[in-house]
């Protein structure tokens, strides 16, 4: 169940309730039903065989790699995977389905419940999921450079889909963007999933409803093929506004499928209600039921990845970081293990997670990169930690520092402090020299904190710093300084 | 070797194998023997130059010195069987000259044994008919009588090997395919257990149903040719049954277990299901089946009465599920990628109806629309989900019955063969007279159909013998005694 710690976010006094469905293309070599390879951006019907293309005769074979794929999901958010579950036929006629029906599954699903848990802000939300069911993808049409005619691509068609639906737990657009970016965190990180949104691996539909609060489910519209986390949070909000628009104009919201325009930021309707197919839906009878043995799950279990949330806890308990660190730090395996370096070899798990989340991230973010990108290693990062903690430099300087590494001036941390004069002033013996000269130089102002105006002490450390061209310990300085006033 | 069409199976690979002739000489023979008669419309398709290749290699095999029972052996398949080089229609025009980049497993292990192909048989379109009436190219005509149906729907098959066209065919048997035209022609047909045979290839009717067999002059050339067809392909269609392949003729001629060389059946209990045997069925057929059980009585054999009380809910059951995968496996024929378009159409919407309304036959578009209806939301759980529980209860009662026998034997069809034109006005008459074939399909068990004597019009009539799962061996020997001590499948129809 969702955390409910603070009220729903209202718009203009609606509750806005979401629920998604996620088609994630599962990274196998090959097709779900057939032996056809999945690679992307190949020639049109060069990646497609006899079963992908439907000829007579031909019939489907269960491609165990995906079946694992969604075991692995189901293991991930702790779902319940079951023992048997069923193909369907769901039948339609377009040109880009060769069998004119999709095997999917229906009434029994290979992932049942389950939930993605997340942080929004430092909010913690738990969204349920209802099921994850394994399906085919269908091949593309074209309808450009063909004169009056449409092409057929059938590379696509085939390609193993895992959809993962939730209940509509979600209560904002910024919910909905932070569930999905959680959920493709996870298919990434136990990868089953290249998580490439352009390419449409990870595609969104979002089902949108707004009510009074208290009142029940109001009628939604679902948003379909969200490939762009912004374009998601887009979408949902013209949704929301147009719905309550409609609401307020004494309108009632029709059930229907919506596209949503980047160009125009608008969502239009596909289809409604009235026009829905019957897909007619019964067991596939090429398929048997799909039987998963209990010693099958345990295999997939024993070869799983430390997941997201069980390192964070591990985080948690072994570097005393606080949830939202960790839960922020355990983003990808890169980001975990770039800290954990880090911490190990600095010894500074705290001031590491700081560094990570605050200097290297904004830096990233601002290049667009990735964690695997970053010009800093791990363990050069734990060099400069050390020299923060044993005072060698001050927090600003070693910004600095990471400038010259970051920009490839330097690559050796101690050598860069000494290059670029860095180093804190921890000589008490300088430093007084200097702090006697301020205070020499400086007299009227030393009188009016003996006189007992407060401010001309923090004025006096200023320029005892600026003496210092910054490389005095602020600490000591302020120190020494009180002394000698005394 | 002039007369070496009257050759079985056995007596062909013999003669080939003992060089009294060659296997370009048995195709060469055998395809001028089809053009012939090419008026019974058995053979939709030849590719002679394939058919001699494929024979010169069998000779040069044998020339090696290999032998085997089907080495250069001319056969021809169903037309639903897809097959390299040759056109495969399933007997409608909406395949009309479609050429398979590939072959049924069926197609491809005769031919690993050697087999060779000599053409492409006519069929319902399909396989949705019990007369062949339904083919899209030709009305296929039974030897015993020409104004009559060979049966249906593996109606080319039946009356090629009846005609003595060729020694042995495929055949598919959904609800009763095989084995009801070779009771209409008098010869020999067995559907082994659902999943024995890869469907993989197989241009799909009704895919928990369909299941491929041979069809031949005897039960011993019929084991033969199941030894090579049958076995797990598990990679290609996921319904096919992980069990080793088997060799189906060790049993022949072997006594039953405690049974002697003169009362070789000896042990072995007959069920006779009591609704096979009541009014619905034809007085001239009765009479021959139950001459044929005496006969049995005599090899030793004991008669069980038994009951199978869901036999008459097979017929509705059956004509739920069939149409209902039919209607989703024949969705692939869209005018899109293969298989006939329309010349002329407006739209998307418009070129899927007309080229569906000019490809498929009334009774595919019949089946058709029966099975998207049962399908639909608010009917599903009435039709087709009670159809299958009502399924499971049939299979059920099979078992139940198989623990008082060993075989259930009846008639296969409650008449002969009927003239053709008779029941093509009447879609439900035809599917009434599928009575006694239908629930065996439904149970997934196997099946066939044993020459035992003639009935009205002197047309054939055929035994019917049910086996329990993977039995085929038994039944097989249990037909081949038979028709050790009867000649009932070596009667001839004259002019062939």
């Amino acid at each position: 169940m969702s955390d409910k710690k603070q009220a729903s976010p209202l718009v203009q006094g609606y509750e806005v309730v979401i629920g998604f469905e996620t088609h994630a293309q599962l990274a196998t070599q090959s097709k779900i039903f057939s032996r056809a390879p999945t690679a992307f951006g190949a020639e049109p019907n060069t990646q497609a065989c006899a079963v992908d293309l439907a000829l007579p005769g031909t019939l489907p074979v269960m491609n165990r790699g995906a079946v694992e794929h969604a075991i692995r999901l189901g293991l991930a958010l702790g779902s319940h995977i079951a023992e048997q579950s069923v193909f369907a036929r769901k039948n339609y006629f377009y040109p880009d389905l060769p069998k004119g029906y999709q095997i999917s599954q229906f009434e029994i699903p290979v992932v049942q419940g389950g939930e993605v848990s997340f942080f929004l802000g430092d909010e913690k939300k738990t969204v349920r999921l209802v099921r994850a069911h394994l399906e085919e993808d269908a091949g593309k049409s074209l309808h450009e450079e063909f004169h009056g005619m449409s092409g057929i691509d059938l590379n696509r068609a085939g390609t193993p889909l895992l959809e993962i639906v939730t209940e509509p737990d979600m209560r904002s657009s910024a919910e909905a963007v932070a569930y999905a970016k959680e959920l493709h965190k996870t298919v990434t990180w136990i990868g089953i999933c290249d998580g490439n949104m352009q390419e449409g691996s990870f595609r969104c539909d979002a089902n949108v409803s707004v009510r009074k609060p208290g009142e029940p489910l109001g009628t939604r519209r679902e948003i379909k093929n969200l490939n762009s986390f912004k374009f998601m949070q887009q979408a949902i909000d013209y949704e929301v506004r147009w719905q309550i628009e409609q609401i307020e104009d004494g309108h009632a919201i029709q059930q229907a499928t919506v596209l949503f325009d980047p160009d125009t930021g608008e969502t239009r309707a596909m289809r409604t209600k009235e026009d829905a197919a019957d897909y007619r839906y019964f067991p596939d009878p090429d398929l048997p039921p799909l039987v998963i043995a209990r010693d099958w799950v345990e295999q997939v279990k024993a070869n799983m990845p430390e997941l997201p949330r069980q390192m964070a806890a591990r985080l948690v308990q072994t570097y005393g970081l606080p949830e939202y660190d960790a839960t922020t730090l355990t983003q990808s395996p890169a980001m975990a293990a770039y800290f954990e370096t880090a911490a190990k070899a600095s010894g500074q798990a705290k001031m590491a997670s700081n560094w990570i989340m605050g200097e290297v991230s904004r830096r990233l973010n601002n290049e667009e990169k990735d964690i695997a990108q970053v010009p800093v290693s791990a363990d050069t990062l734990a060099a400069l930690l050390k020299r923060i903690a044993d005072g060698t430099v001050s927090n600003n300087a070693a910004k600095q520092v990471v400038d010259a590494l970051w920009s490839g001036e330097g690559s050796d941390v101690d050598a860069v402090i000494e290059a670029k004069g860095l180093k804190q002033m921890n000589d008490s013996g300088a430093l007084e020299k200097i702090i006697d000269e301020v205070m020499a130089a400086n007299a009227p102002m030393v009188e009016q904190f003996r006189a007992g105006k407060d401010k001309a002490f923090n004025a006096l450390v200023g320029l005892v710093m600026k003496a210092s061209k910054g490389k005095a310990n602020p600490q000591q300085a302020n120190d020494l300084l009180k002394q000698k006033l005394q | 070797m002039n007369e070496l069409h009257h050759l079985g199976v056995a007596e062909l690979a013999a003669a080939i194998a003992d060089k009294k002739t060659s296997s370009v000489e048995a195709a060469q023979h055998l395809l001028a023997r089809a053009k012939e008669h090419q008026n019974l419309g058995a053979y939709l398709a030849f590719n002679e130059d394939l058919t001699l290749a494929q024979a010169q290699a069998a000779d040069a095999r044998i020339a090696a010195g290999e032998r085997g029972p089907l080495l250069g052996v001319p056969l021809a398949h169903k037309d639903i069987f897809v097959t390299q080089g040759f056109p495969t229609t399933a007997g409608s025009k909406m395949l009309a000259g479609y050429q398979s980049p590939f072959d049924a497993t069926v197609v491809s292990q005769l031919a690993a044994a050697g087999a060779v192909t000599l053409g492409k048989l006519n069929c319902d379109e399909f396989a949705m008919g019990s007369g062949n009436d339904n083919s899209a190219y030709a009305p296929v005509h039974n030897p015993w009588d020409a104004a009559r149906v060979p049966g249906g729907s593996s109606g080319g098959s039946a009356a090629a090997v009846a005609a003595r066209l060729v020694p042995a065919a495929t055949g598919t048997d959904t609800g009763g395919s095989i084995r009801q035209p070779a009771s209409f022609t008098g010869i020999t047909g067995i559907k082994p257990t659902y999943g024995r045979c890869s469907r993989y290839g197989m241009v799909a009717f009704a895919s928990s149903l369909d299941q491929a067999g041979p069809m031949a002059r005897s039960a011993a050339d019929c084991a033969t040719l199941l030894t090579a067809m049958a076995g797990p392909d598990i990679d290609r269609d996921s319904t096919s049954l992980d069990h080793p392949a088997e060799d189906y003729t060790r049993l022949l001629g072997l006594p039953r277990e405690g049974a002697t060389a003169a009362q070789p059946l000896k042990g072995l209990r007959i069920g006779l299901p009591k609704e096979f045997f009541g009014e619905g069925c034809a007085p001239d057929v009765l009479a021959a089946v139950r001459a044929a059980l005496s006969e049995y009585e005599k090899l030793g054999a004991t008669l069980v009465d038994i009951s199978l009380p869901r036999t008459e809910l097979s017929i509705p059951v059956y004509y739920i599920i069939a149409p209902a995968e039919a209607s989703s496996n024949l969705s692939r024929f869209d005018g899109v990628k293969f298989g006939h378009r329309a010349a002329k159409f407006d739209d998307l919407a418009d070129m899927y109806k007309k080229s569906r309304s000019e490809g498929f036959g009334p009774e595919v578009q019949r089946r058709i629309m029966i099975g998207t209806y049962v399908l639909s939301h608010g009917y599903y759980d009435a039709y087709y989900l009670k159809a299958q529980q009502i399924r499971r209860l049939i299979a059920q009662d099979f078992q139940q019955a198989f623990t008082q026998c060993d075989v259930i034997a009846g008639p296969v069809a409650p008449t002969v063969a009927w003239k053709i034109g008779e029941k093509s006005d009447d879609p439900v008459a035809n599917y009434l007279a599928d009575i006694y074939t239908l629930s065996t399909s439904l149970a997934g068990l196997p099946g066939m159909s044993v020459p035992a004597g003639f009935g009205a019009a002197n047309m054939p009539v055929g035994l019917q013998l049910v086996g329990n799962y993977f039995k085929e061996g038994e039944l097989l020997q249990t037909a081949h005694a038979f028709q050790q001590a009867t000649d009932w499948h070596l009667k001839t129809p004259e002019g062939y």
